[in-house]
């Protein structure tokens, strides 16, 4: 197997195993753990600078990422036309740019704030320099490999389908050149180490917030649930979790 | 109608003698950790101030609570749930920790590791957050009686050669007045920081009302305390998640009062079940501001009234509650008697805890140098009945605390507590009665019988008096998820995860 095969063949299946193995039983088992260790309260103005355009430059790059490899064919309809090429491109370098604007403002946080040093794990910071490389050779691409929009969709999205159907095909990131390989491996190494740092709080984006009804009330015991001895125990019915199972969710008001 | 029940606190500030026992308590049961230092679930807040943490009641920074918009339709303050998402990675009416204060110890360590020297060796204090030296400029009880105001001006030397009218006029300041206001989450019926919180994460105990946040399902995306407009939300800053009293529901499980109450020096706090409409929530917490204090009282309903005893039975609440329900201390003060408010229920979230306003005397004037009591020598014992409006602590000032601006409410019950306090003070100082007492009763409208049912709740309650708990029967809840003798090794109040921040 060559370093190729290797990084780009073998890795993304590994890390991407890691993640999704470690996410689940971190989710289930250690709940508690799972936050936005917001530090806001301790340092609130460098983070309004910092936390605005660093999440929603790279949540919207993300966005774009994806887009590109769901329709390809999208993509390449769009690009057909210069104006639009530019347009486009002129729009990811931007969100980029706002990105590491906001990454760069965080960083300095994290060094400068004392407060917020004191909350800093080491975790935290390996988190930031990895998102930091991603968003650095993600400009560098964007402006020394132009357009990236117009070729990506050649290159790799085949790439990450091809992982996706299990026939990975590395031989399509061989050629390129190394700017553009660490843009991939960075990625690999934000997925490796996604479930043992605070980036497990992507996937608690709490969305179901839009439509759950305003008030929860929560019973400890259904309302009528009157043990009577002669009913048999829970245990009996072939449960064996001890987590309280028959909570229920009622709404008050709206 | 449909029934539920809540554990409710009553303070009577009458008592309140402002020594933070009750914070103490507390502190020492759930707070004293990394994180939780500069928590305060109880505290203690002298009036007028700025409370805890600074200026909690300016909504218009702090955009807590809920509003009534121009269709009179109930909106949450901070946000709407769209809006609320948009605002996750940063949240523009979050407290800073400065709106509270950087929590201290001092360097113990140097007042023995310390070489000798000339001076004598003093403990700095240190952040404990950061570990690092603090200038300590503000604390959670930093205007405590009025600190700063009056007592270094009136001990200032350069007061010397300064002329009576001046003088007269700093002294004005022996008319300023303070009450204590103790206050911990309110566990609303209509809670802001439930409806706030993205994640879903607090929720309201049924059984109890008692507002809980679930540790394991908080993210800390904080939009809890900024929701909550008593900011009685606190974010841990080390496990990064929301914390908030707990009403000392394990305590109050098994038969004891929660720590604030039961250490109270003052005996002003006092617990019991009130049963309430839970269907009228959402109608009386969306009426005109005038409307709001009557509604909400109105909310709570007689757990002798056979319409409600059914309703209630129908909701599952057994009978050992509804017993408690009528033996309930707080039941009785505020609506037997109808001498107890919300706090502040201008922000729609139908708080369940209650306040008894407090008594002051009646205005002096400055004279010469003198202070003299501006009342007719034969009108003494009767001097703030008749002049309420002269009280120390205006009138306004605890209507804007309590009904939101409305003086009638609390005029009617100082009224009360003064004909109380002239009824029994005519019995045990002069042992008999007269007319102007018996007047005096009258137009508080109070017969004698209710005066010295007052007055024993009031003065000289047991234990058993003060707090009425309901049987929780935690052993049948238990019994009916799981297996006893499983639960028994499991049993706890611990995190089993360390209560630590992860990376
Ligand atoms: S312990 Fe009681 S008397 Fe003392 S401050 Fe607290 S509420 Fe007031």
């Amino acid at each position: 197997m060559t370093t190729n095969q290797l990084l780009f063949g073998a890795l993304p299946y590994a890390v991407v195993l890691l993640a999704v193995m470690v996410t689940i039983v971190r989710w289930r088992r250690l709940p508690f753990s799972v936050s936005s260790l917001s530090s806001q309260l301790l340092e609130s103005r460098k983070l309004y600078w910092g936390s605005v355009p660093f999440h929603w430059g790279i949540s919207l790059i993300l966005v774009g990422h994806l887009l590109a490899l769901i329709i390809p064919s999208g993509f390449e309809l769009w690009n057909g036309e210069s104006v639009r090429l530019f347009l486009l491109e002129a729009t990811g370098l931007g969100l980029a740019l706002w990105a590491a604007f906001g990454i760069t403002v965080l960083i300095a946080r994290r060094l400068t704030s004392d407060r917020v040093k004191a909350v800093t794990t080491p975790m935290d910071v390996v988190v930031l320099l990895i998102i930091a490389v991603q968003i650095v050779t993600g400009i560098w691409i964007a402006v020394g490999y132009r357009f990236g929009s117009f070729w990506g969709t050649s290159v790799f999205v085949p790439y990450i389908r091809s992982l996706i159907v299990f026939q990975p095909a590395p031989e399509y990131v061989d050629p390129l050149p190394w700017v553009l390989k660490s843009h991939v491996l960075a990625f690999y190494a934000f997925v490796a180490v996604f479930a043992f740092s605070r980036l497990v709080h992507i996937i608690a984006l709490p969305i179901q917030y839009l439509w759950r009804p305003w008030q929860r009330v929560v019973f400890m015991r259904k309302p009528s649930g009157v043990y009577h001895p002669a009913a048999p125990r829970p245990q009996d019915q072939g449960s064996k979790d001890h987590e309280p199972k028959q909570l229920t969710d009622q709404s008050a008001s709206k | 109608m449909k029934v539920r029940a809540q554990m409710s606190m009553l303070f009577h500030l009458d008592k309140c003698i402002g020594c933070h026992t009750c914070s103490v308590a507390c502190k020492n049961l759930w707070t004293d950790r990394e994180g939780a230092e500069y928590m305060w679930w109880n505290n203690v807040e002298t009036r007028p101030g700025t409370g805890y943490p600074t200026g909690w009641e300016d909504q218009e920074h702090y955009k807590g609570g809920w509003h009534r918009d121009e269709k009179g339709r109930l909106k949450l303050v901070l946000h709407s749930k769209s809006a609320g998402l948009g605002k996750l990675f940063y949240n523009p009416s979050l407290p800073e920790l400065d709106d509270y204060y950087d929590p201290f110890t001092f360097k113990y360590g140097d007042l023995f590791n310390s070489p000798q020297q000339e001076q004598q060796v003093t403990a700095i204090p240190i952040s404990k957050i950061t570990g690092t030296p603090v200038e300590i400029s503000t604390g959670p009880n930093w205007d405590d009686d009025l600190g700063g105001s009056d007592i270094y001006a009136r001990n200032d030397p350069s007061m010397e050669g300064i002329d009576e009218a001046t003088r007269a006029q700093m002294e004005e300041i022996e008319r300023v007045v303070l009450n204590y206001v103790p206050r911990i989450c309110n566990h609303c019926l209509n809670p802001a920081c439930v409806a706030a919180c993205p994640s879903g994460a607090i929720y309201k105990r049924g059984e109890d009302g008692v507002v809980l946040v679930n540790e394991d399902k908080c993210r800390g995306w904080r939009m809890c305390v900024a929701g909550c407009p008593y900011k009685k939300v606190y974010y841990n800053w080390d496990t990064g998640k929301s914390e908030k009293c707990i009403l000392c529901f394990p305590r109050m499980e098994t038969g004891q009062a929660p720590a604030c109450a039961h250490s109270c020096v003052g005996r002003i706090r006092y617990m019991g079940v009130l049963l309430y409409d839970q269907d009228r929530i959402a109608d009386v917490t969306s009426l005109p501001e005038d409307e709001l204090v009557d509604a909400q009282l109105d909310m709570i309903l007689d757990p002798w009234d056979d319409a409600v005893v059914a309703a209630a039975a129908a909701a599952g609440i057994d009978d050992g509650w509804i017993d408690a329900a009528r033996r309930s201390p707080v039941y009785k003060f505020v609506k037997e008697w109808g001498m107890a408010l919300p706090l502040h229920p201008e922000y729609r979230t139908a708080a369940m805890m209650f306040y008894i306003p407090p008594l002051s005397p009646v205005m002096s004037t400055v004279e010469r140098n003198l202070v003299r009591l501006d009342i007719p020598e034969d009108r003494r014992d009767f001097a703030l009945a008749d002049e309420l409006d002269k009280a120390r602590m205006p009138l306004k000032y605890l209507a804007n605390l309590f009904t939101v601006g409305d003086v009638e409410p609390i005029r009617r019950i100082l009224k009360m507590m003064f004909a109380v306090r002239s009824y029994k003070r005519r019995q045990s100082v002069e042992g008999d009665m007269d007319s102007d007492t018996l007047g005096l009763l009258e137009s508080a409208g109070l017969s004698e019988a209710e005066a010295e049912a007052i007055y024993k709740l009031t003065t000289v309650p047991t234990i058993d008096d003060r707090f009425v708990f309901p049987p929780y029967h935690r052993e049948m809840s238990i019994e009916t998820l799981e297996d006893p003798l499983v639960r028994k090794g499991i049993t706890g109040f611990g995190q089993i995860n360390r209560p630590k921040r992860d990376a």
